[in-house]
């Protein structure tokens, strides 16, 4: 056990840092110091502003091939520039879906061509990829979806319906889950489909989150044909039915670290300790700030054995369920003690408010907490399943 | 960085479960014997941290971390935390190997004084060291009947000053303890996943309904994020750490919540027969109660973190 940072890692924690001091006040200046939520269509383009400066001097996707604009950095740099961006007031990534969700199952299951096209684009912003899974009527039971894709003369015929689809009126693919063989059930016969939006016979259309941002979109199929031969070559995923366990390979990194690491918690976790000092340091408060910290600061030290363990090669299995319950949980109740302490001041729509609301999304998506205790019970537990 | 035990660290936690298994059955926390206490001191573990010029292994928290945990597991009746996390890296060289040493550092029901062959009493700002046949002891009644406690006093003259740093051998105590709590909060949570896989009602296992699923869940997940706060702070003592109290904190913070926690989830997935002494729960149930409130509570230990945060 031997929990300092090399030299090496000190220096590349040295350069984040610098890099996003400069860089982040270069952005706000060009925004006009007016930053709006990347979950509207103004700020998204802000964000996009953002995202191409953070390709450029590849700090955009770190742990990448240095072809695709990455720098290669190990999992333990990557944690260390998120803590970095993080505690630096950097922006939410509007390209999170792509580079976190999609890109892992790329690198595991796409074709030379896929992977070649696909990656460099987007993580330079030029596509943007939205994840098309959820539907009206298949969310935490993604397994009943019905969306279906059917094999046509030189490509597949796509009909039905996503939704939930976050950013999914601002970006340019998609990628989705579909059925393509119309006598499957559940977890068989599903597809894993990479495609443009701006196909014939697919209409998307925005709503509003709770927030009221446009950050939702539900995408419509009527009979749009995506072709075989797409710029990335085959449209397909891992291969024509298997879909499902490519999927799955994305959920896993969406639970687990790659999609919320703890360096965001950590930020926020260190602006209630400031929040609550603003506030005049409350008493009665003062246990809950500390508390919600101490729970920031233990996730942290968990994701350190985490990585240890992956680095040792032995990745997190199931119990990556019991992390996802940690993150959102404490999200909920870092920004409940926010509103606590700003009180009545607490009802106005600003930073903290918007936290509060996003957070409460984090116990639904990637699969509710409901689901997550399930699983954790049944797999790392072993309790029966029913 | 590398957060996870070496070999030699594990290979030696595995040789003290297994005299656990062997040694410290619950029957043996109900009937208590010398046996298993004499065992782990022919393993060297009370004198695990002492130097080896004083008898010791020479030996630091990261290796003790791991053997408290399973001493936590095991229930195992003795103060082994006061004796090797706390009192014998100060006292080894003038007692012998298999001392048993108790403390009122962790507070005033000083556990095992009756039986303690040595005390390492709080005096003033200081320590001493008092024999066990010199200390008066007043026997108090313990909800968990394997603690014998006491309340202790002295009479001048048969103390020894014993040199050292009072704030680090509480802090040790307040770790070790916790430690100890990640162990019982295990040991509850394995007795209880074990009985609602074979308890049935409704003609099913009772552990297939989603309720008792997310309460065990629940412990599981305060469990899991404990214990690695609880390894930390093992690494910032052994490494002499300037944020060893804040992280001492952390973990006897978050054992002593998590094994509460695992309690209430435990005594209540068992049902009925978790409110009995037939059940072995109760053993590791009114353990965790005591040792939650000893050694600091959480509030306490919160209050310490919210210092080192500069509020």
């Amino acid at each position: 056990m031997d929990l300092t940072w090399t030299d090496a890692e000190q220096a590349f924690r040295t350069e984040a840092r610098a890099w996003l001091r400069e860089h982040l006040e270069l952005w706000r200046e060009q925004c006009g110091g007016v930053i709006h939520s990347g979950d509207t269509r103004e700020g998204f383009a802000q964000h996009l502003v953002w995202e191409r400066m953070l390709f450029e001097d590849r700090w955009a996707v770190v742990s990448w091939p240095k072809a695709y604009g990455g720098r290669e950095a190990s999992l333990w740099e990557w944690i260390i520039f998120e803590e970095e961006y993080y505690a630096a007031g950097g922006p939410q990534r509007v390209t999170q879906n792509g580079i976190f969700l999609l890109a892992p199952s790329i690198f595991e299951f796409g074709t030379p061509q896929q992977r070649d096209v696909i990656l460099p684009r987007m993580a330079a912003g030029d596509d943007l990829w939205c994840q098309g899974w959820s539907e009206p009527n298949a969310g935490s039971d993604l397994a009943s979806l019905r969306s279906r894709a059917t094999k046509v003369d030189g490509g597949w015929q796509l009909n039905g319906q996503k939704t939930w689809t976050t950013r999914g009126a601002f970006c340019t693919h998609l990628f989705g889950l579909f059925r393509t063989d119309p006598a499957s059930e559940r977890h068989q016969g599903l597809t894993y489909l990479l495609l443009p939006l701006d196909l014939e016979g697919i209409v998307v259309r925005g709503f509003s989150r709770l927030d009221g941002d446009e950050g939702f979109a539900e995408v419509f199929f009527e009979d749009a044909f995506v072709p075989d031969e797409l710029a990335y070559g085959t449209p397909v995923l891992g291969g024509e039915n298997k879909g499902w366990s490519v999927a799955m390979a994305t959920t896993s990194s969406e639970r687990g670290l790659t999609l919320r690491s703890p360096g965001r918690f950590m930020a926020t976790a260190e602006r209630l300790v400031a929040l609550w000092k603003e506030a005049g340091g409350p008493p009665h408060l003062r246990d809950r700030v500390i508390d919600a910290w101490t729970k920031a600061e233990a996730y942290r030290v968990q994701t350190l054995q985490t990585v240890t363990n992956t680095v040792e090669g032995r990745p997190a299995g199931a119990e990556t369920s019991l992390v996802k319950l940690w993150w959102s949980e404490l999200d909920v109740q870092l920004h409940e003690i926010a509103l606590d302490l700003l009180g009545p001041e607490g009802e106005l729509d600003d930073q903290w408010s918007k936290g509060w609301q996003f957070s409460l999304s984090g116990p639904i998506y990637a699969g509710t907490n409901e689901v997550q205790r399930n699983i954790a019970a049944e797999r790392v537990l072993g309790l029966p399943r029913r | 960085m590398r957060f996870s035990f070496d070999d030699d660290q594990l290979t030696f936690r595995d040789a003290v479960r297994d005299l656990l298994v062997k040694e410290c059955s619950p029957d043996a926390v109900r009937e208590p014997t010398r046996a298993v206490w004499d065992a782990l001191a022919e393993m060297g573990v009370p004198t695990l941290l002492a130097t080896e010029a004083a008898g010791g292994m020479g030996l630091d928290e990261r290796w003790l971390v791991l053997l408290l945990e399973e001493a936590g597991y095991a229930g195992l009746p003795h103060p082994i935390v006061e004796t090797a996390a706390v009192a014998m890296p100060l006292v080894a060289e003038r007692v012998d190997a298999a001392a048993m040493i108790t403390t009122d550092l962790g507070g005033p029901i000083v556990p095992w004084a009756s039986e303690a062959t040595h005390l390492l009493l709080a005096d003033g700002p200081g320590l001493v060291l008092v024999a066990g046949r010199d200390a008066v002891v007043e026997e108090v009644d313990t909800v968990d009947r394997a603690r014998f406690a006491g309340r202790v006093a002295w009479e001048p003259g048969v103390a020894i000053g014993v040199a050292g740093d009072r704030d680090l051998a509480f802090d040790r105590g307040a770790w070790g303890t916790a430690a100890f709590l990640i162990g019982l909060g295990q040991r509850m949570l394995d007795l209880t996943v074990a009985y609602v896989n074979e308890r049935e009602q409704f003609g099913v296992p009772i552990g297939s309904f989603q309720a008792v699923k997310h309460h065990l869940a629940d412990a599981a997940l305060q469990l899991a994020f404990a214990r690695p706060a609880v390894h930390r702070a093992a690494w910032s003592l052994a490494t002499k750490s300037p944020d060893r109290t804040r992280d001492v904190s952390m973990a006897k913070a978050m054992a002593s919540d998590a094994a509460l926690l695992t309690g209430r989830k435990a005594l209540q997935c068992h049902g009925a027969i978790g409110y009995t002494e037939e059940a072995d729960l109760h053993l590791f149930l009114k353990r965790s109660w005591a040792l939650a409130r000893s050694w600091g509570d959480a509030s306490w230990h919160r209050d310490r973190i919210g210092a080192a945060l500069g509020i």
